[in-house]
């Protein structure tokens, strides 16, 4: 063989220990995840089989409201109080986040690009505590309760929704205006070519063109609004439990912010284990929920690729 | 029909106004132009192109007549590409692109202060090297420039402006039958001459071409450059091509771009070498640079 091709021994053994170390890489984080479902699995188990033996039963799934410590466990609260947050979260960061990811893609100049874009990175980069802070000390006072005098006055779900869907406009403008520049330059040639002003090419060939792309950044931005935890904590308000209602406008408790709750230990009370562990229910239940939307988004994403 | 929806002139607001004929030369189908008004569609006067810092071509003085076809050839990075595209305004969407000189449709400067590109567009239309269907339907592919032109809105009046189209472009038959499915299900060279059919739609006075043909097969060029001939009468069409073959079938002019070469800056530049009728170019040209490059001697 020719020494030039001949791979030295040293060279193959280094590749081969590489090759070690990531491989016990991804090895590592399959055995995590399937370690965090599985426990989440079991105790949510647990957390059911043991309810079903209280007195009364699987009933207090469904009750006033979500009052661990005193075996509420109303789970139509939390999912309610979730999709008010996320709702609020997505009505400010679509426009916003498209609009951006529309302006970056179609109109800025590059220069502009240079600029806007770290600009994007910054507010992603903002942590959630932070934003949880600005939510009660800004948003409530000067925006929610300026805008409805019925608002509660500290703790809202408004509040919390805004500052969840400030978090939520990176990510729904990064991902789509990735779907955006995908579209082949040859089709914003064509377009321009028949006389279409940029606002008919992008209204009538890009955003058409990029569509599943864009449905996957919305709902990339949509679990990850479900799954915002901190600025929920600080800003929804209701830290112990929170009564079944459908106003924005209170205090409300989302699934995350029971959690969050319930691991603060906050409301554990001595004699109560059942309400601990009723964290891993609303875990599975908000996993299975994030999880779908993950499917969803990765499906769509593989079939804008398949377009072109 | 078209005068309805569609202003006839490629000026914002009358601007030009006491400049005569300008408005209304667009199309001489419909307007009568005057006899003193020189015969070309096209005229560039000291035409360059820069992309950035690089000149691409200098100095380009080449005219374009009325209902003939007009190709333009010559060497790779030449320019022929960067000239088409002045034509139509479309290195308006390259960035660092800039224009110098002057280029005259009907007499009017393209780049003139008051010259809406958009405008142009309409009555310029374009054919790229590769054929680029939106991923629509035939139908929606051909009444997309009637639509956004608001030439045509309603359905009825947007499938006779398809089926004329098709029927120009030779396509008709071939696709009566399933005008709904997606264009991108067709062969490259029916793509291509969809494309050919969807600039047509919009009822243009030039079709610009860069190497329509340069991604088919033998056959669906023939029919192409068939089609050309046939509809010659109704456009002016400038083509860029490669094939020299092509250019002595098709066109009535040649116009031969060459790349000069700056000994000190090495500094490549396209240039026009000559422009003449195309039996002149490929039998006597004047230059002989034009004899070396279409006897194939080129270098
Ligand atoms: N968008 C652009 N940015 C920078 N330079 C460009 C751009 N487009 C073309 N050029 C340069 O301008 C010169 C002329 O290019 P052009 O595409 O017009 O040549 P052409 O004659 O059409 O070549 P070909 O036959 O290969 O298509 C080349 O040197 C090319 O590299
Ligand atoms: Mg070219």
């Amino acid at each position: 063989m020719h020494p030039m091709i001949r791979t030295s021994r040293r060279r193959r053994r280094s590749d081969g220990a590489a090759r070690r170390v990531f491989q016990l890489a991804a090895l590592f984080t399959f055995v995590i995840t399937v370690l965090i479902i599985g426990t989440l699995a079991v105790d949510a188990w647990g957390f059911l089989s043991k309810l079903a033996d209280t007195p009364d039963g699987l009933g207090s799934l469904t009750a006033i409201g979500w009052f661990p410590r005193r075996g509420l466990y109303d789970i139509g609260t939390l999912v309610v109080g979730t999709l008010i947050v996320t709702g609020i979260a997505m009505l400010v960061a679509v426009p916003l986040g498209l609009g951006a990811a529309i302006f970056l893609s179609e109109y800025a100049r590059p220069r502009l690009r240079r600029y806007v874009k770290p600009l994007l990175e910054i507010l992603a980069g903002i942590p959630s505590v932070v934003l949880g802070y600005f939510a009660i000390a800004v948003i409530n006072p000067d925006i929610v309760v300026n805008l409805f005098s019925n608002a509660s006055k500290a703790f809202t779900l408004m509040a919390a929704g805004i500052g969840v869907g400030i978090l939520t406009i990176p990510i729904i403008a990064s991902v789509a205006e990735d779907a955006l520049r995908a579209v082949p330059h040859a089709l914003r040639e064509a377009s321009s070519g028949l006389g279409a002003k940029r606002s008919q090419t992008t209204f009538r060939v890009i955003i058409p063109g990029a569509i599943s792309g864009i449905v996957a950044a919305l709902i990339l931005g949509m679990s990850r609004a479900i799954g915002e935890t901190m600025v929920v904590a600080i800003a929804a308000g209701a830290v112990g439990g929170g009564l079944f209602q459908l106003t924005p406008l209170q205090p409300g408790q989302t699934m995350t912010g029971a959690m969050a709750a319930l691991g603060f230990g906050s409301d554990q009370v001595a004699g109560d284990n059942l309400a601990f562990e009723s964290l891993y229910f609303v875990g599975l239940l908000l996993f299975v929920m994030t999880f779908l939307l993950n499917y969803l988004s990765d499906r769509l994403v593989t079939r804008f690729r398949e377009v072109y | 029909m078209t005068e309805s929806g569609k202003p006839m002139n490629i000026v914002n607001e009358n601007v030009v106004g006491s400049d005569s004929g300008l408005q209304t030369i667009a199309s001489s189908e419909r307007t009568e132009v005057d006899t003193d008004t020189p015969p070309f569609v096209f005229e560039t006067i000291d035409l360059n192109v820069y992309y950035g810092d690089f000149r691409a071509v200098r100095d380009v003085n080449l005219t374009v007549a009325k209902n003939e076809i007009t190709a333009l050839i010559g060497p790779s990075g030449c320019g022929k590409s960067t000239v088409l595209r002045c034509f139509d305004r479309m290195n308006d969407l390259i960035e660092t692109a800039r224009v110098d000189g002057r280029v005259l449709y009907h007499g009017l400067d393209l780049y003139g202060p008051d010259v809406d590109a958009v405008e142009v567009r309409r009555r310029v239309g374009m054919v790229f090297q590769k054929p680029n269907p939106f991923p629509k339907s035939i139908f929606d592919n051909i009444a997309y420039g009637p639509r956004i032109s608001g030439m045509a809105k309603k359905k009825a009046d947007l499938a006779v402006i398809v089926e004329r189209s098709l029927r120009k472009a030779a396509l008709w038959d071939e696709v009566k039958d399933r005008l709904s499915s997606s264009a991108l299900g067709m062969s490259g060279g029916q793509q291509q001459r969809l494309c050919i059919a969807r600039a047509i739609a919009v009822d243009p006075d030039v079709l610009l071409m860069d190497e329509p043909c340069s991604s088919l097969d033998p056959i669906a060029t023939t029919r192409i450059e068939e089609l050309m001939k046939e509809i010659k009468d109704e456009y002016t069409i400038v083509i860029v091509t490669h094939n020299m073959q092509q250019a002595a079938r098709v066109s009535d002019r040649t116009a031969f771009f060459s790349v000069e070469v700056n000994e000190q800056s090495d500094a490549r530049t396209g240039i026009l070498v000559e422009a003449d009728a195309t039996e002149k170019i490929f039998s006597t040209p004047a230059d002989d640079r034009t004899e070396r490059y279409v006897t194939g001697r080129f270098g």
